[in-house]
């Protein structure tokens, strides 16, 4: 009974919209054929492929830094982990658009990597950080490696410790505790943060469309641009389905492996 | 291997706070251009965003948005938790993993498709409406902050003022939302915040009548960098720094509370 504003909102507001806006799309003029034409096209294969690339470079890349990061709070506790948790929950909370502008603001050809670098006499020639591949990695790692930390965060933080001890007990050497002991002890919190985190890349908008250059066009800009400037609904919806369908697998696997509370890191 | 792990963390956390703060600092600058570190310092970016009708109104359409947003979502995100938290419930999580739902689809599916039912209903630029559909987004922040919040309430003290004639609406009233406040008002603050910084969906449904801050930041990038964005970024990261703030005393509050066993 009460959980039934809860539903009712998320009927009205959120699965009628998408209903009515998948059968509507795709069961006008035209039929199935079109769809298939449409998934077969150039440009969507290619979308589909670039943002396949970037959200695993982005996942990559989010775990290899979040990573030390996760295990140093683990193991830390007072000012240092107060410090360490204000820097990552700081971002977390600012608004996608003010960090996608804030990276914008450092890594412009007129920006304030560039003019420093410039100044100190290292380089000539500004190097081109933004409008490419690398400024969306740069800028979707900045915002997905929160997720990634804390996910992390809750797994390694339930490690028995004793079990570290006992191992360097039977004499295994620092590296070797970590790598055979503590790694595989964290495997769980690897699989659902780079989940977590490819669900959200596979989706992302706002930094590839301000960070990117005009060939790095993932699926989600070109759903957009198919609205916004060909007004062809019906390959945005195509797009959407596939989109979402992938993401509703990935998002079963998450479920099955992760305990959802610790979705947003609260 | 310490001292290189500390010294990694370090970097990260400089580069982590690294941007915000140079924007923040770029906000101040006196120059007429992007320049770091900046020369002078001036208000003159916030002078300009204040003044300009066009920002001022857009302060306005966020703050009224959030505001509506927050109260839908806070309100029916606490009924859910309750039952999700109190009542016997087979499927739990999965009940849980629906209600998640919202940030888990990409947000661009999620704003295209209201986009399509609002401009059949005529409801794009509405207000109440865009309030609504932030609050979709906003109900899972509600959810997770509200579901820790009450497995901490303890469940003896309702089941006392049910034994001693209370109703359920005065238990509610009187017991469960005094007992649970710290974690409400949490709620409502990332609510409120989840709905401020929301941009795609406002993108599509906020037309040219009310529009939204982080629209016009998005529409302002697309033209030029110009150093008012700047300024505009700080109101919103101190509007972040404020939540977050306020945010910690409440668990200050909320340790204060159940240290003193209630």
């Amino acid at each position: 009974m009460l959980m039934l504003p809860a539903f009712a909102m998320l009927a009205f507001v959120f699965v009628l919209p998408l209903a009515w806006f998948f059968t509507q799309a795709l069961f006008a003029e035209g039929g199935i054929q079109q769809i298939a034409s449409v998934i077969a096209s150039r440009a969507v294969l290619q979308a589909i492929l670039a943002t396949n690339w970037i959200s695993l470079l982005v996942t990559a890349c989010v775990l290899l830094a979040g990573y030390p990061i996760a295990y140093y709070l683990a193991n830390r506790r007072g000012l240092r982990f107060t410090l360490v948790v204000f820097c990552i929950i700081v971002p977390y909370f600012t608004s996608i658009i003010v960090r996608t502008y804030s990276w914008m603001v450092l890594l412009g050809r007129a920006g304030v990597i560039n003019r420093l670098l410039q100044s100190a006499g290292l380089i000539e020639a500004p190097l081109p950080l933004l409008y490419n591949k690398l400024g969306i990695v740069i800028g979707m790692t900045y915002v997905l490696l929160p997720y990634m930390v804390l996910t992390l965060f809750a797994t390694m933080k339930s490690i028995d410790r004793n079990l570290l001890l006992a191992a360097s007990g039977l004499g295994a050497g620092g590296f070797a505790v970590f790598w055979r002991v503590y790694l595989p002890l964290s495997r769980h919190g690897i699989l659902s943060g780079a989940l977590i985190v490819f669900i959200l890349s596979i989706g992302f908008f706002i930094t590839p469309a301000l960070m990117g250059g005009p060939s790095d066009v993932m699926v989600a800009m070109l759903i957009e641009r198919s609205v916004e400037i060909t007004l062809d609904w019906k390959s945005a919806a195509v797009m959407s389905l596939f989109l979402l369908a992938v993401t509703l697998v990935l998002y079963a696997v998450y479920y099955r492996i992760t305990d959802l509370r610790r979705l947003m890191g609260a | 291997m310490q001292r290189i792990l500390a010294g990694y963390v370090t970097a990260m956390c400089l580069l982590l706070m690294a941007p915000i703060v140079i924007v923040v600092i770029l906000a101040f600058s006196g120059a007429g251009y992007l320049q770091f570190p900046p020369t002078a310092l001036s208000l003159r970016w916030f002078a300009r965003f204040l003044g300009d009708d066009q920002w001022r109104a857009a302060l306005w359409y966020s703050l009224v948005i959030g505001a509506i947003a927050c109260t839908i979502a806070t309100t029916i995100g606490f009924f859910a938790a309750y039952a999700l938290v109190r009542r016997p419930i087979a499927a739990k999580k999965l009940l849980l993993s629906l209600l998640l739902l919202p940030v888990i689809v990409p947000t661009v599916i999620t704003a295209i498709a209201m986009y399509f039912l609002s401009a059949r209903l005529g409801l794009v630029g509405n207000v109440l409406w865009i309030g609504c559909c932030h609050a979709v987004v906003a109900l899972p922040v509600v959810l997770l902050i509200l579901l820790a919040t009450l497995q901490g309430v303890d469940v003896n003290l309702e089941r006392a003022a049910l034994s001693l004639g209370s109703s359920r609406l005065r238990l509610f009233l009187r017991v469960v939302v005094p007992l649970a406040a710290p974690g409400i008002i949490s709620a409502a603050l990332f609510a409120f915040l989840a709905s401020f910084d929301e941009l795609i969906i406002s993108l599509f449904l906020t037309g040219i009548r009310a529009q939204t801050l982080p629209v016009r930041i998005w529409n302002s990038l697309h033209m030029q960098i110009e150093p008012t964005i700047a300024a505009v970024s700080a109101v919103l990261i101190g509007i972040t720094g404020l939540v977050l703030l306020l945010d910690a005393s409440l668990r200050r509050w909320r340790a204060a509370r159940t240290g003193a066993g209630t």
